[in-house]
């Protein structure tokens, strides 16, 4: 699936099949991002499939 | 996997584990944050209630909320200050985005620049001073947006300080042994009874930053992301990291700071003194903590001789 990663601005290919399991690929702590699959936010239970659209949002303040 | 509250689809998980879909989350957000405020009696009738809004998430969340609690109760006046350091390819994006938010909600939007009111852009500060930019901002920030409320009669300034802002501020304190600056934190600052010094509140205390972002999505507040080319104080970032690896692993962690922390502030005001009268700066009159304010100290640097009064 394409996941875009909003505050490096840059889009990954990942295979995940939830996305606990996508943040803990990426390396992000799930403390620090919020996730949207389809234009809509989800836990991390959410299940993911290859044709997802899924974005992360940093939680962090950028200023 | 369902909401715990109404059995539909979940998209946010709190702190306690309980799961909440779209409406119980941004329900649960509004009560944390009306509690709050009514709680610490945060806004009185008839007050003049200034935001400081940046065009980020969290002041951004912060007027929105107010202008619900506005329009709900319409027993105080609102309405936002921005303060415009001159950040090149940062601020105008935030202003831009904080224009377009006040203007659909009808609140007035009055902006402060560092430029017109201190001569000098944040950047044109930066190269001239061998200060850490945080440092330079800090001060004359506070300085610029104090005296803009005061200006426009506000009886007092909101900020989108959060419950990580704070846990990290209080962190930072112990591990510096700074507890006359832990002091100066809470849900209200700037306690001191002053007509020159406009008290400063804090209705998402105790809202997540994760929390925020997720209120800010599900009601479409967010803009383009941003980043302040000065962003990322180093301390500060290091014990962010450290927060949020502690919040991993044991959740709730940032909360318990919190009521930790609360729970020994009425000692730490007493100890240093915060309920006593505020001295002024002899150069420019404003509230100061020293003889000369942080903010006339660095001006000097910048331009001689000159007060933050005379400029």
């Amino acid at each position: 699936m394409k996941v875009y990663i909003e505050h490096e601005d840059r889009e990954v290919s990942a295979k995940a099949g939830s996305v606990k399991e996508l943040l803990g690929k990426l390396k992000i702590n799930p403390v620090t991002v919020v996730v949207v699959k389809n234009n809509e936010m989800v836990t991390e239970e959410e299940k993911l499939g290859p044709k997802d659209d899924v974005k992360i949002l940093s939680v962090i303040s950028g200023g | 996997m369902a909401c715990n509250s109404c059995k539909t689809k979940p998209v946010f998980t709190l702190v306690s584990g309980k799961k909440l879909c779209k409406n119980c989350f941004i329900r649960y957000f509004q009560k944390k944050v009306r509690k709050n405020v009514r709680q610490y009696g945060l806004i009185e009738k008839k007050d003049r209630i200034a935001v400081a809004l940046s065009g980020g998430k969290d002041s951004t969340v912060v007027l929105e909320m107010l202008n619900q609690l506005r329009s709900d109760c319409p027993y105080f006046e609102l309405f936002a200050i921005l303060i415009d350091e001159g950040i090149k390819g940062y601020r105008h994006v935030t202003v831009r985005a904080a224009r377009s938010y006040c203007r659909k909600n009808n609140i007035d939007l009055h902006i402060y620049s560092f430029r017109e009111h201190f001569g000098f852009t944040l950047d044109q500060m930066i190269k001239k001073l061998k200060l850490g930019p945080c440092t330079v901002c800090g001060a004359l920030r506070r300085y610029l947006l104090n005296k803009a409320a005061r200006e426009l009669k506000a009886t007092k300034i909101v900020t989108g300080h959060n419950c990580d802002d704070e846990a990290q501020s209080v962190v930072m304190n112990l591990f510096r042994n700074n507890n006359s600056s832990s002091a100066r934190l809470g849900v209200v600052t700037g306690v001191k009874k002053d007509k020159r010094f406009i008290p400063r509140i804090k209705p998402l205390y105790f809202m997540l930053e994760k929390e925020i972002m997720a209120y800010a999505y599900t009601k479409g507040l967010l803009d383009k992301f941003v980043e302040c080319r000065y962003a990322g104080e180093a301390y500060r970032s290091e014990v962010r990291d450290m927060l949020n690896t502690f919040e991993e692993r044991h959740p709730g962690t940032k909360n318990a700071i919190l009521a930790s922390f609360l729970d020994t502030l009425p000692l730490l005001k007493k100890k240093y003194g915060t309920s006593e009268e505020i001295a002024y700066c002899k150069a420019c009159q404003e509230p100061a903590a020293k003889e000369v304010c942080k903010a006339c100290t660095l001006l000097k640097q910048l331009n001689g001789q000159k007060s933050a009064k005379s400029i």
